[in-house]
């Protein structure tokens, strides 16, 4: 249910002028979702940066969805998230 | 990947009975500015919040579709989780809450200058949320309001 969550609230951000990315937990949601930037992780439910502590393995995952931000639109925009 | 087939009995059945929702037409804004010199916030949906000084989440699930705004000095470790879902391995977040609301991490991607600031106030949520219908028109506005307010460039949403 969060990956829909973030996602709705990630669309009225993004009308408001602020562009947003979002990591998504299950593929199948974020592609019936159509939110305007989505990062389908290879992550278990409450794991959605990876492992704990793993700091390395986190910033990874922040970076791909930085990296996200600067694709060109018009959404959505959907990647699986490639180590 | 996640797979509904990791839920509890009664959330798989809910899930294949759920109607999920699809945003149509798709928003879009575009970047206005280099990520190196941008100001980004995050969102998480796991509630988290800061025990003694916000309101928490209440105990039913899809209750309290309110936010908790989380300042950028925050201590993670310090955070309460306030999701009510039991669908998630709610202690990989207690071990870590940088899992939820990676404000650590953030805070080393400013040190090596690959964003350029981190927004003042981080947006934290129960999304455990059926309805979404009150989230999407009452308070996602206010959301969107407060990170006007603080000039945010960007911002990552984090489900759990």
């Amino acid at each position: 249910m969060c990956t829909q969550s973030v996602g709705l609230l990630a669309a009225e951000v993004e009308r408001a002028g602020i562009p947003t990315a979002c990591i998504a937990l299950i593929r199948s949601v974020a592609e019936t979702l159509r939110a305007p930037r989505m990062l389908s992780v290879p992550f278990q439910f409450g794991h959605p940066l990876g492992a704990p502590h793993d700091s390395e393995g986190q910033l990874r995952v922040l970076r791909s969805l930085l990296a996200l931000l600067l694709e060109r639109g018009p959404g959505p925009i959907l990647r699986d998230y490639a180590p | 990947m996640a797979e509904f087939s990791e839920l509890p009995l009664t959330y798989r059945l809910m899930m294949k009975a759920y109607r999920w929702r699809t945003i149509s037409p798709t928003p879009w804004a575009s970047m206005r500015m280099p990520v190196a010199q941008s100001r980004v916030a995050l969102v998480t949906s796991a509630g988290l919040y800061r025990p003694g000084v916000d309101r928490d989440f209440g105990s039913r699930e899809g209750e309290d579709v309110t936010v908790r705004l989380l300042p950028s000095d925050t201590d993670v470790t310090t955070l309460a989780i306030g999701q009510t879902s039991n669908s998630f391995d709610r202690g990989a977040i207690e071990h870590d809450r940088n899992l939820a609301l990676p404000l650590d991490r953030l805070r080393s991607l400013l040190v090596t200058r690959e964003i350029g600031s981190i927004a003042p106030h981080h947006v934290s949520f129960n999304g455990s949320i059926i309805a979404p219908g009150r989230f999407v028109r009452d308070i996602a506005p206010q959301v969107a309001d407060v990170l006007r307010a603080d000039q945010v460039d960007a911002v990552l949403f984090v489900p759990v």
